[in-house]
């Protein structure tokens, strides 16, 4: 909504005393701040409330979990990390947090390459088929992947890489996240393109072009590209649970879900340490790098 | 740029073709044609025409009630979800000093809110003597059966993906940032006040995002799979077992893959028309100016 503050000044002169309306009018945008602060503080208290009390859960006794809605553990221990971190399975967590990032790292440049060629090809050249195809990726935005996920799994089955992180790797290295295509398409498209074109006069090839000139300045969008893709992967549940099946394989998510089953009873702070160690690779990353996110989805709009 | 090949350009795109050609449109036709048919992963698909929609329209109470509550979840969750980014994104377009402050704040939700630990931190906030009915408690309020009830259950999984507001509320703050400032001037020396420049001056601006935001929060909601799946496991009485849980079962844990198709083609024909309608609608409501959007 419009401020005061935001109106030009109505006392041109500098020298004049604050006429009455002025004065009506600053003490209104001093209300209106005022009021806007409390209801932000406030519902923004009610939202990371959660986070705390969960962080500070993970530092109680099962005892103490469910007596009082403080954070602050009254006798705080760090056994449920202890114990949460050698699972019931032969592995520790550590194990799990490797595959998850051995599932993250290929499938994030994948995807960073993948779409950098695509994007380029799209902004840049005139082909035969052009607006169809761009057509498909929007298309593709709005597919539902509920409908194409059991014929891919019959695929994945056929060419044996069921229990592999192939299912999760190949797609997205094949340009398969429309939204992170249509990002670096968006972002590329508002490029001036004098220097790519002062290149190839030069005697450049379209491909160096890509590498020395556009890449570099690309490269707020495949930040932006690379980190939501390291979130998503992170979070992703559905997929592995289809496609992986051996404990040994397990990512982060199959693991703290295999927790919940195995130790639900009586382990709260297990779980919720665990739960914990989970979220803070993507809290680091995000803190580090909040501004590419935020701009990364006010570009390409984003879903979450 | 000229003097090139014109089928140039398809070379830097033909992993998007490759990958779309295998991995999405092969697998949208075959997923149709497993809905007319018999397969359980051992044999071959066997064609057996209508039968499988005619059992899920006719005879399958389980479908019914699925697909009941996936509806009441999708138009509960998606414009709860948009009122509230749009109000706070309202309340955080002034200029406050620590503007930058409460919009990180308020997206962190986003960021982790599909993760497994945070559906696991749901149970336990909403259970029994939870994070929730300990605070309700120091209202006064009796503590409340959210997972045993099947009205309340679906609720935590609309209250969840409220929670991650942040993605939607960061594209209406951008699109608000961008109104012409001039405008809001020239409304308020006209004496209009602050409610009748919302309502006719800036919102019609930001119909643009709040349709795209429409869309794609409709869309996503139709699939939601990890709420329902951790927090609740589509229980009780399945009053949250939406339909992407029920396709995972009959596709992933009963192997009945045609049925699971034939399903997940209703689903998809559901979320087509709503998109359709949407699109069909936005002429009327959707106000683009020549310029808006960079």
């Amino acid at each position: 909504m419009v401020s005061y503050s935001e109106l030009p000044n109505p006392a041109h002169n500098t020298g004049d005393a604050p006429t009455q309306l002025e004065i009506k009018l600053r003490r209104k945008a001093r209300i209106n701040s005022a009021l806007r602060y409390t209801v932000l503080a406030v519902i923004g208290l009610i939202m990371v409330y959660p986070l705390i009390w969960l962080v500070g859960a993970s530092f109680k006794t099962n005892s103490e979990m469910f007596s009082s809605p403080g954070f602050w553990p009254s006798e705080p221990t760090v056994q449920g990390y202890i114990d949460g971190w050698k699972t019931s399975t032969p592995y520790t967590f550590g194990h799990f947090f490797l595959n998850s990032l051995w599932i993250i790292i290929p499938k994030t440049i994948g995807t960073a390459i993948s779409c950098t060629l695509v994007a380029y090809g799209f902004a840049r050249f005139e082909f035969p088929g052009k607006n169809i195809l761009f057509a498909t990726v929007i298309a593709t935005l709005l597919l539902p992947n509920v409908v194409t996920r059991i014929p891919q799994y019959l695929l994945f089955r056929d060419i044996g890489w069921l229990d592999s992180f192939l299912p999760l790797w190949v797609p997205s290295a094949m340009a398969g996240d429309a939204f992170f295509v249509f990002m670096v398409i968006q972002f590329l498209r508002a490029i001036p393109r004098d220097m790519e074109e002062a290149a190839r006069v030069d005697g450049a090839t379209t491909l160096q072009t890509l590498i020395f000139i556009v890449v570099p300045m690309l490269m707020p969008a495949l930040i932006s590209v690379c980190l939501f893709q390291f979130m998503w992967t992170m979070n992703d549940f559905l997929g592995p649970l289809i496609y992986i099946s051996s404990v040994e394989k397990y990512p982060v998510s199959l693991a703290l879900k295999l927790s919940i089953d195995t130790t639900e009873a009586f382990a709260w702070n297990q779980i919720l340490a665990m739960s914990v160690l989970a979220l803070t690779p993507s809290l680091v990353v995000f803190f580090m790098a909040q501004k590419y996110f935020i701009e990364g989805i006010s570009t390409g709009g984003v879903k979450g | 740029m000229g003097g090139d090949s014109k089928y140039l350009g398809l070379w830097y795109v033909s992993p998007y073709i490759i990958g779309l050609l295998l991995f999405t449109a092969f697998p949208f036709l075959a997923s149709f044609y497993l809905s007319f048919t018999d397969y359980d992963l051992l044999s071959t698909p066997e064609w057996v025409g209508m039968k499988n929609y005619e059992k899920l329209f006719t005879r399958d109470r389980t479908f019914d009630k699925s697909l009941k509550v996936t509806l009441i979840y999708v138009f509960t969750t998606v414009p709860l979800k948009l009122v509230f980014a749009l109000f706070i994104a309202v309340v955080l377009n002034y200029r406050l000093k620590a503007i930058n402050l409460f919009r990180t704040a308020y997206y962190v939700p986003s960021i982790l809110g599909g993760s497994i630990a945070i559906a696991v931190l749901w149970r336990y906030i909403f259970a029994d003597t939870g994070l929730v009915n300990m605070g309700l408690a120091l209202f006064g309020v009796e503590p409340i059966n959210w997972f045993g009830d099947p009205n309340t259950a679906l609720f935590t999984i609309t209250l969840l993906r409220c929670w991650q507001f942040g993605s939607a509320m960061v594209i209406f703050l951008a699109a608000l940032q961008s109104v012409d400032k001039s405008l809001y001037e020239a409304a308020a020396i006209d004496g209009a006040g602050q409610w009748q420049i919302f309502r006719y001056i800036t919102l019609p601006l930001i119909t643009p995002v709040i349709f795209f935001n429409l869309i794609m929060q409709t869309v996503q909601a139709f699939q939601e799979f990890n709420g329902p799946y951790i927090i609740t496991e589509g229980g009780p009485l399945k009053s949250t077992y939406l339909l992407p849980l029920y396709i995972y079962d009959e596709a992933f844990k009963s192997f009945d893959m045609g049925y699971a198709s034939a399903i997940a083609w209703v689903l998809f024909v559901i979320i087509m028309v709503l998109t359709l309608i949407a699109f069909w609608s936005s002429k009327k409501w959707v106000y683009y100016a020549g310029d808006k959007r960079s």
